[in-house]
């Protein structure tokens, strides 16, 4: 079984960081938006095309392509 | 050593915002905690500061005297204190940053205070900035309005004066996109032409504290004064969120001053804190792991001569591998060794720091902001579930666009038609008044029709500027590019692209500045070629002139119809050729989104007005030079030479003239269109802007009927009558909507030009845009034309 990453969530879903598989560059911008191994996450809503997601993090709204959340290890919470 | 200089340390930090009767009414304004915040402070104490900060503790100190009597003696500097005398200069720390000198750094004689705003983006640095000068930055509820530094004047509590500058927002001091990478160059004291700051100003996002507060945890290791301005209250206090600030500025070391910029909340204390003799320089730092600190403390060993050693060290020593390809070899080598030893050390570089500063903000927010458990759904969230669905998102976002045009046609029309009939009034009456000559024709044929042909449309450019305004303050920019997203990805574009794109419907220039917070050179690159597309507000007189010409008498929401499907024309342009250019000449991996979506937010009447005021004068003071000059610049052209043959008609004269020579010139190029040799003229005329068109055309059929009677009329009506030789219609249908067309494509805006080769610093990039854009104006609108005629219309 493949680990879990934040494209996979549902609308509503929560998850928890577990780690990230993507460049050095992008994985440091991502923490330093908040996105620390550990952190909560709630996928919001998807673009109308499907394409990019939007998140609530640390208490604000952050929208990302689904390529980067693809590389975003996530642990769902029930 | 002046004792004013930002490395000295008073005796305490003064608890800013806890004394006088302005606190009083804060605190009314934001309810104190009940429970942790009355607690003693013992308390407070941050669980993390146990630990050893990697700031040597400061020494109990000589406590300078409050005046500033200058005392050159031992004034303990947390850190090491700069010594004028030459030091052998390291490399500089990045090719692009050039040192800051050593020696500028003690002396500051004549001192201007300097402070500088730094701050998340979109916290509200800008409308602070705009508060405390009097100035008027351009503000919006969208991350990246800021892309440039920008200083003003402001006054202290004692009158004196300082300066102010308005950094563009960052997440990070570890810069990603050219508009970051300034306000991290002027903290750092980066570049030569602008010494670090004396103090700093963080705007904090008083309903986003905990990522706000990563990038004050970087600037706390610069040791520059620093307090922290608590924006959005008023935000936080509505969504029932409360933020202990004495708690807060107790735990970070630093004053913490609650704001709202737009009605002056904390100003006045904001002015006394930076009139004081003395600045205290923050001590609290976040505590990062040993391993760290010690490589931190060797490798800024290297960097003596920077302005802030420590906090050029923490940030090289995180550094990805990609990102330390500019460095020197000799210091890309240290950094490598430093960041080894850290990894042998069961630690990752990269994100170490990072995970060791949320880990002390976490406590810290834990400690001092108070919200309501789970949030309910709120405004924006309700908002957001119809303007970004996947049926309404689009039926929003294309009725709001239809809306828009649709006003620019109704509304518009009642103030056009009185500047007309006064121009026209204007007119008559100068014919009467001036005696007959060139004077006259100059005035009437070339100022009047010229100039006030152009400023007819300045309603419809309000209008157009409210709209847009409306939107960015609305937050609404960041949905429009979170729809629209999935489209630029297609086509390779970056998602930040949309905005710069959205902009410039206003005007191409800063549209092409906010390409700024685009990371990637390439994808930068191709977002500044294809922006001059979206059809800005210039090109807006043409499409009504032309519209009318099409469409005389047909009600408006035909015309809307006509003009929205100009604007859907330069818009699917402007994605074929991203598409095309990410294919071929600025190949690269499809680039990131990464957006914050801010709250929308009710848009600042004022706010919206002052935009309005600005663009009418940037238009009428064009009107006043520009277009004054090349109209009667223009006059000339087509007044002389005269023919010989005093009975030649009007035509026959613009034909004997230079303009009509040129116009002449380039017949041949633009006959397949359509198009006849006097919209040559028109079209020579605007290669220096859209508008000039307008004023050409106003120019010639003026000139070419003087002497007639009842001549001064609608120049739509004149330019219908036109005929050819043949005794055919100038402007058919298929005419005037290749020449249309021609104007959604092409390149004819010097001052966009020029910003092109400003922003890509070179000429070549400019001139293939002009080239490329020309050429694709020309390809469609023969298509139209030809393809016209083919199918039997005309
Ligand atoms: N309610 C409220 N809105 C604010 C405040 N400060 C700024 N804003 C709004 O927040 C948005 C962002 O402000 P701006 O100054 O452009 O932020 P910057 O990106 O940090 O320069 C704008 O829509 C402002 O009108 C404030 O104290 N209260
Ligand atoms: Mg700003």
């Amino acid at each position: 079984m493949s680990a879990q990453t934040l494209a996979g969530l549902g609308v509503g879903a929560r998850g928890k960081i577990t780690g990230f598989s993507l460049t050095p560059e992008l994985k440091q911008r991502l923490m330093e938006l908040g996105l620390t191994k550990g952190t909560e996450c709630r996928v919001l809503r998807f673009a109308p095309l499907g394409d990019p997601v939007e998140i609530l993090v640390r208490e604000y709204h952050l929208s990302l392509r689904i390529s980067e959340a693809k590389g975003i290890l996530i642990q769902e919470l029930v | 050593m002046t004792p004013s200089s930002p490395n000295s340390r008073p005796s305490s930090l003064p608890a800013l915002g806890s004394d006088g009767p302005a606190k009083e009414r804060i605190r009314v304004m934001l309810p104190p905690k009940p429970s942790t915040a009355q607690q003693p402070t013992a308390k407070l104490a941050h669980p993390l500061n146990a630990a050893p900060t990697p700031t040597p503790a400061p020494t109990p100190a000589p406590t300078p005297a409050p005046t500033p009597a200058p005392t050159p003696a031992p004034t303990p500097a947390p850190t090491p204190a700069p010594t004028p005398a030459p030091t052998p200069l390291p490399e500089p720390i990045a090719a692009s940053a050039p040192q800051h000198p050593v020696t500028e750094f003690p002396i500051k004689t004549p001192h201007t205070r300097r402070i500088a705003i730094a701050g998340n983006p979109n916290s509200g640095k800008s409308t602070l900035f705009n508060a405390l000068t009097g100035m008027r930055q351009k503000v919006g509820n969208y991350p990246g309005v800021t892309v440039e530094k920008k200083e003003g004047v402001f006054h202290g509590s004692h009158g004196e004066q300082m300066s102010l500058l308005d950094l563009p927002g960052c997440y990070s001091l570890q810069a990603r996109s050219p508009d970051e990478a300034v306000s991290r160059d002027v903290l750092l004291g980066r570049q030569a032409d602008t010494p670090p700051p004396d103090a700093i100003l963080a705007v904090v996002d008083a309903t986003n504290l905990e990522r706000n507060l990563y990038l004050v945890s970087q600037l706390l290791e610069l040791k520059i004064p620093l307090i922290l301005g608590l924006s959005m209250v008023d935000l936080a206090e509505k969504a029932g969120i409360s933020v202990d600030y004495k708690a807060l500025s107790e735990l970070l070391g630093v004053p913490v001053l609650p704001l709202v910029a737009a009605t002056g909340v904390g100003l006045v204390e904001l002015k006394q804190w930076f009139s004081q003799a003395q600045l205290p320089v923050p001590a609290t730092t976040a505590p990062l792991p040993e391993a760290l600190q010690l490589e931190i403390q060797q490798l800024s060993a290297l960097l003596k001569t920077h302005s802030a050693p420590t906090a050029e060290a923490t940030l090289l020593l995180s550094l990805a591998p990609q990102d330390l390809v500019p460095f020197s070899p000799e210091l890309k080598l240290a950094v490598e060794a430093a960041q080894n030893r850290v990894e042998a050390s069961g630690l990752d570089p990269i994100s170490a720091t990072v995970e060791a500063r949320y880990e002390w903000i976490g406590p810290i927010c834990a400690l001092t902001v108070r919200k309501p458990g789970e949030p309910a759904l709120n405004f924006s969230d309700r908002l957001d579930s119809v303007l970004t669905h996947r049926l309404w998102g689009w039926l929003a976002f294309l009725a709001a666009m239809a809306f828009m045009f649709f006003s620019i046609f109704t509304l518009a029309k009642i103030p056009m038609d009185w500047i007309s009939a006064a121009q026209e009034t204007l007119g008559n009456w100068l014919q009467t008044q001036l005696p007959e000559g060139d004077f006259r024709s100059l005035i009437v044929d070339g100022v009047l029709a010229g100039v006030a042909g152009v400023v007819v449309f300045l309603p419809q450019i309000l209008i157009l500027t409210l709209f847009l305004g409306v939107l960015e303050d609305s937050g609404y920019m960041a949905r429009a590019a979170f729809l629209m997203d999935r489209l630029m990805s297609k086509v390779g574009l970056h998602g930040k692209s949309f905005i710069p794109m959205l902009s410039s419907f206003a005007c191409a220039i800063p549209g092409i500045m906010a390409t700024r917070t685009i990371e990637q050179r390439k994808d930068r690159l191709v977002t500044i070629l294809v922006s001059p597309l979206m059809s800005c507000s210039a090109r807006l007189p043409v499409y009504t002139l032309l519209i009318a010409v099409l469409l005389p008498e047909v009600a408006s929401w035909k015309k809307s119809l006509i003009m929205l499907s100009m604007y859907v024309i330069g818009i699917v342009a402007a994605f074929l050729m991203a598409w095309l250019f990410k294919k071929t000449l600025l190949r690269g991996e499809t680039p990131t989104l990464l957006m914050e979506m801010p709250p929308y937010r009710k848009p600042n009447v004022r706010g919206l007005l002052v935009r309005m005021q600005e663009r009418a004068m940037v238009f009428l003071k064009r009107a006043g030079t520009v277009i004054l000059a090349l109209s009667v610049l223009l006059w000339a052209l087509t007044k002389y030479p005269q023919p010989p043959n005093p009975e030649a008609t009007g035509s026959e004269k613009i034909a004997y003239s230079v303009a009509g020579r040129m116009g002449k010139a380039i017949e041949p190029v633009i006959a397949p269109l359509g198009f006849d040799w006097k919209i040559g003229i028109g079209l020579i005329g605007s290669v220096a802007a859209r508008e000039v068109f307008i004023s050409t055309m106003g120019i010639v059929y003026s000139v070419e009927n003087e002497g007639n009677k009842e001549r001064i009329s609608a120049l739509s009506d004149t330019m219908r009558q036109q005929r050819r030789t043949d005794g055919t219609l100038v402007y058919t249908p298929l005419t005037a909507t290749a020449l249309m067309v021609f104007y959604v494509l092409a390149m004819q805006c010097l001052s966009t030009l020029a910003v092109v080769r400003r922003e890509t610093n070179s000429w070549l990039w400019p001139a293939f845009q002009f080239a490329y854009m020309s050429l694709l104006a020309y390809a469609a609108s023969l298509l139209i034309a030809q393809g016209g005629r083919l199918l039997g219309w005309h």
